[in-house]
């Protein structure tokens, strides 16, 4: 099992009764509430603890991007994998996971920003793509309905700007360069790696599954059955395609917290992965899936299921039950990552061990006993083989 | 009224028609057509009354080059063409509104008239305007009338299936449009101008998806163009107050020669 350590950055000092007078923390929550301040000292102690997991052996540590709201504050990753890149061990990996594509205005800058980071790290940067969250279309008004297209447009530009000799055209419907043309080329050859991260649509899978580019896709905030079903497909379509995947390309981004017993770890992460969930992640569904952002059939899907799965106070317990989070001893976490891995299949695991208001202390606690009871003894763990009888 | 299904640029269209008179062409708002509705019945008594589901809404096809009010602007020049008709009075509402607006700077040709009844398309600095994409349907439902014991009435009906998937995709369509730039497109005010039919603006006094303000700014931009407002009345007069809409509509088209 390969271990990254991933931040989400939160606005830890959200006033959580925000949500007596305003539906969200994304798109509308009056930027009021965040105070610079405090906000200078969040990101500077976000930054020690990634170094501090960089340094403890995790393979590499993983930042995203969102934009306008309390959830995340990296609205430009490039820039906190900057400064991270010639702090951290010169064995450790960055990873971008990832850039929205379709919500930035110009593509050809992030296949550059790209470029610049794979040669700083002599190419240790991974790095991925995504379309963004629903509630960003909102904050960046970009139209939903064009949002597939320009992501694949998007993807298509920066790996041609990657992988082919500039200068070239680019004569897309989206976006159109007479000169494409990067300084610098990128690092890694033909280019560096891709990871798209996703909650799981067939489209995403297939996409990423695709024999020409068979990118390791991680499987985001979603039940374990979820997890299950998705890895599967992955290895279904890859099949599908003429080739076997390997469990290098399936990776699930999962919270985590570790402790030094069971009981100890469940009092300490319950408040702190509650407000993750409840005040953290509180979007109404007009926010969440804007129209035209999935298609029309995924669309009606999700708005039954979220009908039925978000109503109401999410506590911990659920969570556990669902498989959305991980929380024990070393040895509760070990057993639980082990067997999801025998049943997932996937070799990569992006743990987030910060989680809505986790303070420093157990953050820091949270990744060192990770790093030290955890890892160690699930890093030869691989898993079985996987023939499609395997799946339930 | 009858309905029938006619392709226009590639895109099956449906098609509602009734009614005997000079033609009448109708373009539905956000909310979407495919609805014989009492205006449009009772302007059937005195007009060849023409109802397309425009592209992308309802049972007309979302054609390839459904991308931006533009086309569809195209797409009304080109129905007209295809269905041979002349001297039409053009009305649309709302989105529809907008439109008809996007056709008629590109032509007049077919036309004898233009009526807009709450148009989007414009954009006046500093006048505030909610964000509808972020309403919840009831919420959307509640601003549409000023007469709530009507928005009641409808919350009352629970939507069925055929429902449920007309309004998505009638506001995939609508986002496909007016998502950005929001509800106008900023170059249409500088050709307002070429407008050279007899035009109507019909605007609720209550209107809370656009203000009434609106309808002065629209008037001032259009040669001649007459404003209208229906007082006590939100954002769908046809709708709301269809008897005051269509009286005006009526004795606005009746001055003008029909």
């Amino acid at each position: 099992m390969r271990f990254f350590f991933f931040h989400l950055m939160p606005y830890a000092d959200l006033d959580p009764d925000y949500d007596k007078i305003h539906p969200s923390s994304w798109v509308t929550l009056p930027n009021s509430y965040y105070d610079p301040a405090k906000g200078a000292a969040l990101y500077h102690r976000y930054l020690d603890e990634l170094e501090y997991a960089a340094e403890l052996g995790f393979e590499g540590v993983g930042v995203n991007e969102h934009h306008q709201n309390a959830y995340g504050l990296m609205p430009c990753p490039n820039v906190f994998a900057g400064m991270l890149v010639r702090k951290i061990p010169d064995t450790a990996k960055i990873a971008v996971l990832g850039r929205a594509l379709p919500v930035l205005a110009n593509p050809l800058s992030v296949a550059e920003e790209f470029a610049v980071l794979d040669n700083i790290t002599r190419g240790r940067l991974i790095t991925g793509f995504v379309r963004g969250i629903g509630a960003e279309y909102h904050s960046l008004a970009v139209n939903p309905t064009e949002s597939h297209e320009r992501f694949h447009e998007a993807h298509d530009l920066v790996i041609a700007a990657w992988t082919q000799p500039g200068p070239f055209p680019w004569e897309g419907k989206y976006y159109h360069f007479p000169h494409v043309n990067l300084w610098p080329r990128v690092y890694q050859q033909p280019h560096p790696p891709v990871w798209i991260p996703s909650q799981g649509s067939r489209e995403t899978i297939e996409f990423a599954a695709d024999s020409a580019r068979r990118y390791t896709y991680l499987q985001t905030a979603a039940p374990a059955a979820t997890l299950f079903k998705t890895m599967q497909s992955y290895r279904d379509e890859a099949e599908r395609q003429g080739y076997q995947a390997s469990p290098d390309q399936l990776g699930w981004s999962i919270k985590i917290y570790v402790a030094e017993t069971d009981a100890i770890a469940r009092e300490e992460a319950k408040p702190h992965i509650e407000s993750f969930a409840n005040k953290f992640l509180r979007m109404p569904q007009e926010m969440l899936l804007p129209p035209g952002y999935t298609s029309m059939a995924s669309m009606k899907g999700l708005i039954q299921s979220r009908k039925t799965i978000t109503s109401g106070y999410r506590t911990m317990e659920q969570m556990l039950e669902q498989g959305t989070f991980i929380c024990g001893s070393p040895q509760t976490v070990i057993e639980q990552l082990a067997e999801y891995q025998r049943r997932g299949g996937f070799n990569i695991v992006m743990a987030g061990l910060h989680f809505g208001t986790l303070p420093h202390a157990l953050t820091m606690k949270n990744i060192e006993i990770f790093a030290r009871d955890v890892m160690p003894a699930l890093k030869s763990a691989v898993p079985g083989h996987m023939p499609r009888a395997a799946a339930e | 009224m009858r309905e029938d299904f006619i392709t226009v640029a590639g895109c099956r269209t449906l098609v509602q028609r009734g009614g005997k008179g000079p033609p009448l062409l109708w373009l539905h708002g956000a909310g979407g057509g495919g609805r014989w509705t009492p205006a449009l019945a009772r302007l059937a008594e005195r007009y060849d009354v023409i109802a397309p589901e425009l592209p992308g809404f309802g049972r007309s096809d979302t054609p390839d080059w459904f991308d931006t009010i533009h086309d569809v602007g195209f797409f009304v020049l080109d129905l007209l063409k295809a269905l041979d008709l002349r001297g039409v009075h053009l009305v649309g509402a709302s989105l529809g509104g907008w439109v008809a607006a996007e056709a008629a700077v590109r032509s007049t040709e077919r036309l004898a008239s233009l009526t807009l009844i709450g148009p989007a398309g414009l954009h006046m600095k500093g006048v505030p305007r909610p964000d509808t994409f972020l309403w919840t349907e009831e919420e959307a439902t509640r601003a549409l009338f000023h007469d709530q014991l009507l928005v009641d009435a409808m919350l009352a009906v629970v939507p069925d299936e055929a429902e449920i998937d007309r309004r998505l995709k009638n506001r995939f369509a609508t986002a496909r449009l007016a998502w950005s730039p929001r509800w106008h497109d900023p170059h249409l005010h500088k050709w307002l101008h070429r407008i050279d039919v007899p035009t109507l603006i019909v605007w609720g006094a209550e209107d809370r998806y656009l203000p009434q303000v609106y309808a002065q700014h629209w008037a001032g931009l259009i040669p001649g163009a007459e404003a209208v407002v229906v007082p006590d009345c939100g954002h769908s007069p046809q709708a709301e107050k269809a008897a005051d809409f269509c009286g005006h509509l009526e004795s606005f088209l009746e001055r003008m020669g029909r």
